[in-house]
């Protein structure tokens, strides 16, 4: 049988694609509100088990559930940045499933009336971008955490985070590859801390994510049977798992098998998945409008106070970077990975005036001591003032770029501002002309032999007064104005 | 002093407060009285040492010169609402040892205004039944007549204060869970406005029709713990933020130009034509005190039944599955695994028509039969609520009926009928679907010598009128006086 290339002409473990992928992403955003979405317990994560606790979280009888504002402004601001419309008419539904972590027997979570609906999300994709479709942003509540006990043969059930807010985002299934599955959650997880609406961090559950997936002949526009991959919780395991699943039904197909649709959970520890129920298996959710929580009505007023307080968005800021301070794409990116990083940024620019050095001196030496410390830019000993001020003073020649490391190095260790260091150290540039030529005619006098065979023609002794110099002046003299005044002194001297 | 458990609320604050008696002396009279009543059931709980320590405080309070609206008043209180540290089972098995950690807000409100908490009455469990026999804890029986049945599901608080066992009790109606034992036992009784009272600390039936309301032996004594219990609640996103009425001190206004609806469709066959008759008398009595009559047309009020009998268990089914054995309540014992823990102990623990609700409702809202059922019968209900609403708009200010069809009936007369039992409340049902609020009060005895309840429907958030309405109809009747036997003991 002949293999058709694929799309892009890319080869997946090997074996040249006749099939595309086509994936499409369930995630679970957590959010980072004090409370839970419909109670005034914590949402601290960490605590002992059943500590944030109430009647709401236990679904004790009575209990009531009532909206967490700051939860509807959160997806709405989510909405909003992956260019969404913002539904007026909202309602909560409940899910209906039995499970002990689970304590009301249903889950609040809206259905058929999600707050954010027909979005698109940019992602830069091997320096191009490209554009995926969100089809709704949905409130909901977490569960709680089942413990099994292999021991005691016993299951324990911490309640920490039932009740606790979540955004579930789904995409359309415009996604063709895991690299690109990967590139959409990087992003998501870059708008979501630009927001400040979640932390975003994978490792602690914040951020996870379903996947479902299928292949189809490239060219056929219908999609073939699909199967869901749950609870992927890093980015690796989403691009292995996808993988994994990538070729499960390639071999599939191409032993002309059909695909059944299930569910499946990824191994990590294999690195492959395996079936946790077939779609009769699926449960029935019994899916109605939550009786206890009325309808949400939402202003116009209300979205246009969101937007107003909206953070730029790291696609606008990355953009501001390349047309507004010359900076390269790279550096852009490199900046806008994180909203502090670019903040920091135009704090030190703001103090320094020069962009392309106040990034160089922040990608480079900055992170680059703050990833041996192992810290990251919140705690960086150096503040963003002092880095300007630093930069400054290297742009005004005032200290040299070799002198600079000296002082950042002890700046990193100490906390202290350049201008402190420099002055202590007698560091400061010696750029004077008159200042140095003093200093050159000394070492001139010093070395008359030398001198001697220079002005006679022995070029080569050049070097010899520059390093003299230098030496004498304990480096602090700029060496291109030692360079040029000994040269022009030496001319002189030829006549 | 003649018996102080006849007094009215506003009688028992007189006394209170000119020291003719003590809160301690009136609490331990009412217990005693429970105590004497054993045979109608009508608490499941009853705190004696709780209910005197509390009477003790408020008589300290009172002599510290504390003049709380209802200071050392004894109440019952429903056992489908929480009550802190006090035993609550919605007269269920699977909640029969459950200890609430917290007060429902109408209980809070009720302790802020002084009053003592003498007990939880008995009920249907989770307050699904018309006659109060299917409780856990056992029939309660009617005061009348202890062959009968005292109404449901707030049998147990409506007996209560039929025999003068409280002053008065809180009662919650889904169906008319408060006026139909209101009307079978000749008190007063009024399931306010949805969204009036708070439902936090409610154990939910049905959310979107539940409602906690007073039950009492006048109309006024019910006006004064309505006004205790209304108004809006943080902790209950359905309850409304309106300001509420002074309803005790608009009660004199009387009926003159009232207009009063008399809906065709309430009247029809099936009716009890002793229902009929007295509730006709009361119709002429109302116009005598000034009230003009005209007739109106409710033309969904048959399909009303039906819609409540898929939303009522599709909202059960829902709030019913946090009773899984696993965190409180009833768990069965040596289950063999997950399944089999959640299948034992919800067949042990619920009784026979909460499971067959829960059926009926998990039917209802599964894949398939949804649109069928749930989302017809909510097109309807919409329907029922704009018959109101039309009625209201054109036609009149109070809506006037028989509270039940019959009297009450013999224990144990419809328990193998469902449908019989259910069409008991047609005429209550339409209010709740519609949020409406609605009263029942005494007005006449039927042959064999039970008492006739009058419904009166009001407007949204007309409460007011309901009570100055039934406060003139009462002042001009003695049918509110007639005690049964049993409270005179």
């Amino acid at each position: 049988m002949a293999q058709a290339p694929s799309r892009n002409g890319k080869s997946l473990n090997g074996v040249v694609m006749e099939f595309e992928a086509v994936i499409g992403l369930e995630t679970h955003v957590q959010l980072c509100t004090k409370t839970k979405i419909f109670c005034s317990s914590s949402t601290e994560f960490g605590a002992e088990p059943n500590q944030h606790i109430d009647p709401v979280t236990l679904g004790l009888p009575g209990s009531l559930p009532v909206l967490n504002r700051q939860v509807l402004e959160n997806a709405i601001m989510l909405g909003l940045a992956m260019n969404c419309e913002i539904r007026r008419y909202n309602r909560f539904a409940r899910k209906h499933y039995f499970y002990p972590d689970l304590p009301k027997g249903y889950q609040i979570s809206q259905y058929e009336e999600p707050i954010c609906e027909r979005g698109h999300l940019n992602v830069p994709m091997d320096g191009a971008i490209r554009t995926i479709g969100i089809t709704r942003i949905h409130m909901e509540e977490d569960a709680g955490k089942n413990i099994h006990d292999s021991r005691t043969h016993s299951s324990l059930i911490d309640l920490n985070r039932a009740g606790v807010a979540l955004l579930e985002i789904v995409t359309q299934p415009d996604l063709r590859s895991p690299a690109e599955a990967s590139a959409y959650l990087r992003t998501l997880r870059q708008i979501v801390r630009f927001l400040g609406v979640s932390d975003g961090n994978m490792e602690e559950g914040s951020l996870r994510c379903d996947a479902n997936i299928s292949l189809r002949p490239v060219g056929q526009v219908k999609f073939g049977t699909r199967t869901e991959i749950k609870n992927l919780n890093s980015f690796k395991f989403v691009e292995r798992a996808l993988e994994y699943e990538i070729a499960r039904q390639m071999s599939l197909l191409k032993s002309g098998k059909s695909i059944v649709q299930e569910t499946m959970l990824f191994d990590s520890a294999t690195g492959a998945t395996r079936s946790l129920r077939s779609k009769e298996e699926s449960a029935d959710y019994r899916y109605f409008p939550d009786p206890d929580l009325p309808p949400l009505v939402i202003e116009e007023a209300y979205i246009r106070s969101i937007q107003e307080r909206m953070p730029t968005l790291p696609e606008q800021r990355s953009k501001e970077l390349v047309d507004g301070y010359g900076l390269t794409a790279y550096d852009a990116q490199v900046l806008t990975v994180e909203r502090m990083n670019i903040d920091f940024f135009e704090e030190v620019f703001k103090v320094c005036q020069n962009a392309k050095l106040a990034c160089s001196w922040l990608t480079s030496e900055l992170f680059g001591a703050l990833n041996t410390a192992g810290l990251d830019l919140k705690r960086s000993p150096v503040s963003a003032r002092n880095l300007g001020e630093l930069v400054k003073l290297i742009d005004s020649e005032a200290i040299s770029g070799k002198m600079a490391k000296t002082v950042f190095e002890e700046m990193f260790a100490t906390g202290k501002a350049p201008g402190e260091i420099v002055a202590a150290r007698g560091l400061k540039q010696l750029t004077n002309d008159d200042d140095i030529a003093k200093v050159v005619e000394s070492v001139f006098a010093n070395n008359a032999k030398q001198l001697a065979d220079y002005v006679g023609g022995n070029d080569r002794l050049h070097a010899f007064f520059v390093g003299q110099v230098m030496k004498s002046t304990q480096g602090t003299a700029n060496p291109k104005k030692v360079n040029d005044i000994i040269l022009s002194l030496i001319k002189k001297r030829r006549g | 002093m003649s018996d102080l458990t006849h007094l009215s609320i506003s009688d028992l604050r007189t006394g209170l407060a000119g020291k003719k008696f003590s809160s301690r002396e009136l609490t331990q009279t009412y217990l005693d009285k429970i105590d004497k009543t054993k045979e109608l059931n009508a608490f499941i709980l009853v705190d004696r040492d709780k209910a005197l320590a509390a009477a003790d405080q408020a008589d300290k309070m009172r002599a510290a010169g504390s003049n709380l609206p209802l200071l050392g008043i004894p109440g019952a209180i429903k056992d489908m609402i929480l009550t802190k540290d006090v035993r609550t089972t919605a007269a269920s098995k699977i909640l029969q040892n459950f200890v609430p950690p917290y007060s429902a807000t109408v209980v809070n409100r009720l302790e802020a205004a002084g009053s003592i908490v003498l007990g939880k009455t008995n009920l249907d469990e989770f307050a699904m039944g018309s006659s109060n026999e299917n409780s856990a804890f056992g029939a309660v029986k009617n005061p009348w007549d202890i062959e009968r049945v005292p109404g449901g599901s707030s049998g147990g608080s409506a007996a209560a204060i039929a025999a003068c066992l409280a002053p008065y009790a809180l009662g919650t109606d889904t169906g008319g869970s408060i006026r139909q034992p209101a009307s079978f036992c000749n008190i007063v009784g009024i399931k306010p406005t949805y969204g009036r009272v708070s439902r936090y600390g409610v154990v939910a039936y049905a959310s979107s029709l539940d409602q906690v309301g007073p039950m009492a032996r006048t109309v006024q004594d019910c006006a004064e713990i309505c006004q205790v219990l209304s108004g809006h609640d943080e902790f209950d996103s359905t309850s409304v933020d309106k300001p509420v009425p002074q309803y005790v001190a608009g009660l004199k206004k009387g009926v003159k130009g009232l207009r009063l609806g008399i809906p065709k469709e309430y009247f029809i066959k099936g009716l009890d034509p002793e229902v009929e008759k007295a509730v006709r008398g009361a119709i002429k009595q109302l116009e005598s005190l000034g009230a003009t009559t005209v007739e109106i047309s409710l033309p969904h009020t048959e399909l009303a039944v039906a819609v409540y009998y898929i939303l009522a268990p599709a909202e059960a089914s829902s709030n019913l599955a946090r009773y899984d054995g696993v965190r409180y309540g009833y768990r069965a014992q040596g289950s063999k695994d997950l399944m089999d823990l959640y299948c034992r102990s919800r067949s042990e623990g619920f009784g026979q028509e909460v499971q067959r609700r829960i059926m009926i409702g998990t039917y209802v809202l599964s894949s398939g039969y949804f649109d069928a059922f749930y989302l017809k019968a909510q097109k309807v209900r919409t329907l029922i609520a704009q018959d109101f609403q039309k009625a209201f708009a054109e036609k009149c200010d109070v809506i006037v009926s028989p509270t039940a069809p019959t009297t009450a009936f013999r224990i144990a007369e419809k328990v193998t009928d469902p449908l019989a039992m259910y069409l008991n409340d047609i005429f209550t049902i339409p209010v709740n679907l519609a949020g409406l609020p609605g009263m029942s009060l005494p007005c006449g005895f039927d042959s064999k010598g039970l008492p006739i309840g009058l419904q009166l429907i009001g407007k949204p958030w007309d409460e007011e009128t309901l009570f100055n309405a039934g406060f003139a109809y009462e002042s001009g009747t003695e049918w509110h006086k007639r005690l049964p036997e049993m409270a005179k003991v």
